[in-house]
């Protein structure tokens, strides 16, 4: 019962620690130097790493799922297939999954170094609530830019579907681009942009959390982000699951 | 973290500050503390007052580090009661306790200065991120203070680029550039050889006799204790000058022996010197 006792233990401080940040949302001071200066570390710092992935999402789905329908004879829709499978499913999660890798390790990382060199103890003798100055502008970078992250990640990958349905599979492009259209809906959209914002405010907040909590030095530090990119990683897929489940019980009745 | 010489666009709340003149600058008043079963203060109490000095030995793991740390309100004692500059520290919530701090510096164990940021950046944390102070009189003060510990031609550089003396130097630093009235110094001259330990010691000479700051120095390294209990800085001209304390002056500077949790011993340098005490006899030798 020890482990169980725990996790609790352990989610009663992670809401905490989320109460704690909703509190500094609404009050002053805020930081807005290094809101902005999180906003470029997490989102330009992580288009690279995106964008390749997004690309080559979108080819390796069209490259599949044009084997799998030349068995029906219906290649001409692998347009649809990819658009509805990056929108709603593979642009949130993959990039929630490579941004916890990024950036929620490199933040458990900092927070985690901060705490065992007292930097985090000198920062509140200063007056400064490391809350509102470290965690805040993180989680408020998390939240907004992983959705525009989304947004690009479905948009290259669709774009490197069309790269390989037009040159591989000889699919015409108009055809490509119609099926692209045709397979997107409405509530799709609103799912894969619904989507990020839960799971960067997860990622993020959980990198905050765990960095925060290091004890036991650099050996400490190195657990840390560790635990970061695991607790990160299978939040993200857990609440991926649950928030289609949610989202289509309400958009899809 | 962003560069705290461009403001950001946080309005600092202003701090009200209240009329202490007459209350000790910290009192300890039967504190406990236990970290699970480990016990590591068990009825601490001593009066600091204004203007003098609590120097607080004992062995590794006797509670010295922890009794600052509940000064500044980072941790919450178990039982008993900590007050600063006439305020009770262990009741205030965070927000409340950064009033407090406003009077208090702290130098930390190793300096934990901030990697990301210049010598002058850390020197002047406080008065760029929090404070209303204009610019250029914050960055005024943050020369005076760094020509204070020798180190004006290092204000550009970065921690990484200093000495482990010279990092202590800039905690200093930055501990007394808001000028607060209460300084607590945490192992300040651990870990560097004795010359540069020198150094340290008379910066913290420096600030108790010429600037007046009520101080608490933890520390296990005896011959800078004595050293800090026993000398005297004062003005000559534009230079200081160190001599030995006289007989009035050695008394504002007490000593403080933490053993199993408890004050074992309590009183100035000849006192100390002085004692019958075996465990303290053989801490001394």
């Amino acid at each position: 019962m020890d482990w169980l006792k725990r996790v609790v233990l352990e989610v009663q401080d992670y809401m905490r620690l989320v109460g704690q940040v909703a509190r500094s949302l609404v009050t002053r001071p805020m930081y807005v130097r290094d809101i902005i200066e999180q906003l470029d570390a997490v989102g330009i710092g992580s288009l690279t790493v995106v964008v390749l992935t997004g690309t080559f999402t979108g080819m390796v789905l069209a490259l599949q799922s044009g084997m799998t329908l030349d068995q029906f004879g219906g290649r001409d829709i692998v347009g649809r297939l990819v658009s509805a499978s990056m929108v709603k499913e593979l642009g949130p999660v993959l990039t929630a999954l490579m941004v916890t890798g990024r950036v929620g390790s490199g933040i458990a990382a900092e927070l985690g170094s901060m705490v065992v060199t007292d930097q985090i103890a000198a920062l509140r003798a200063l007056g400064t609530d490391p809350i509102r100055k470290l965690v805040l502008p993180r989680v408020i970078a998390g939240t907004v830019m992983l959705p525009i992250l989304t947004i690009i990640a479905d948009a290259v990958g669709i774009a490197g579907g069309w790269i390989i349905s037009t040159t591989q599979l000889r699919v015409a492009s108009s055809v490509y681009w119609n099926n692209v259209t045709q397979g997107l809906f409405m509530d799709d959209i609103w799912m894969g942009l619904i989507k990020p914002i839960v799971l960067g405010f997860l990622l993020v907040s959980i990198g905050c959390y765990v960095g925060l909590r290091t004890t036991g030095g650099t050996q400490g530090v190195g657990r840390s982000t560790t635990n970061a990119v695991v607790a990160g990683s299978v939040a993200v897929l857990a609440a991926d699951f649950f928030l289609t489940k949610l989202l289509i019980t309400l958009m899809y009745p | 973290m962003s560069d705290p010489r461009e403001r950001p666009g946080a309005v600092a709340e202003s701090r009200p500050r209240n009329d202490t003149a007459a209350a000790p600058a910290i009192v300890f008043d039967d504190v406990h503390l236990s970290f699970d079963e480990k016990v590591i203060l068990r009825g601490v109490s001593f009066v600091l007052e204004p203007g003098h000095m609590k120097v607080i030995l004992g062995a590794s793991g006797a509670g010295k580090s922890t009794t600052l740390r509940l000064i500044l309100g980072l941790l919450k004692p178990d039982r008993g009661e900590v007050w600063v500059n006439g305020r009770r520290v262990d009741q205030l919530s965070e927000s409340e306790l950064l009033e407090v701090r406003a009077d208090l510096g702290m130098v930390f164990q190793e300096g934990a200065l901030f990697d990301s940021f210049t010598v002058r950046e850390n020197a002047g944390y406080r008065l760029y991120e929090e404070s209303r102070m204009p610019l250029d009189d914050v960055d005024a003060r943050v020369e005076e203070v760094l020509g204070f510990v020798g180190l004006a031609d290092f204000a550009d550089r970065m921690p990484s680029e200093l000495s482990g003396g010279q990092r202590r130097r800039v905690a200093i630093a930055r501990a007394m550039a808001s000028r607060p009235k209460i300084l607590l110094y945490d192992e300040p001259t651990t870990g560097l050889d004795p010359i540069t330990a020198l150094t340290v010691d008379d910066e913290i000479i420096k600030l108790r006799d010429l600037e007046g700051v009520s101080s608490i120095v933890v520390t296990h390294q005896l011959r800078d204790a004595f050293h800090i209990a026993t000398r005297m800085a004062r003005r000559a001209g534009p230079r200081v000058e160190f001599i030995d304390a006289p007989p009035e002056r050695l008394q504002q500077t007490e000593f403080i022996m933490l053993r199993d949790g408890q004050v074992a011993f309590e009183g100035p340098a000849d006192a100390l010197r002085r004692t019958g005490d075996q465990y303290l006899r053989a801490f001394l030798s």
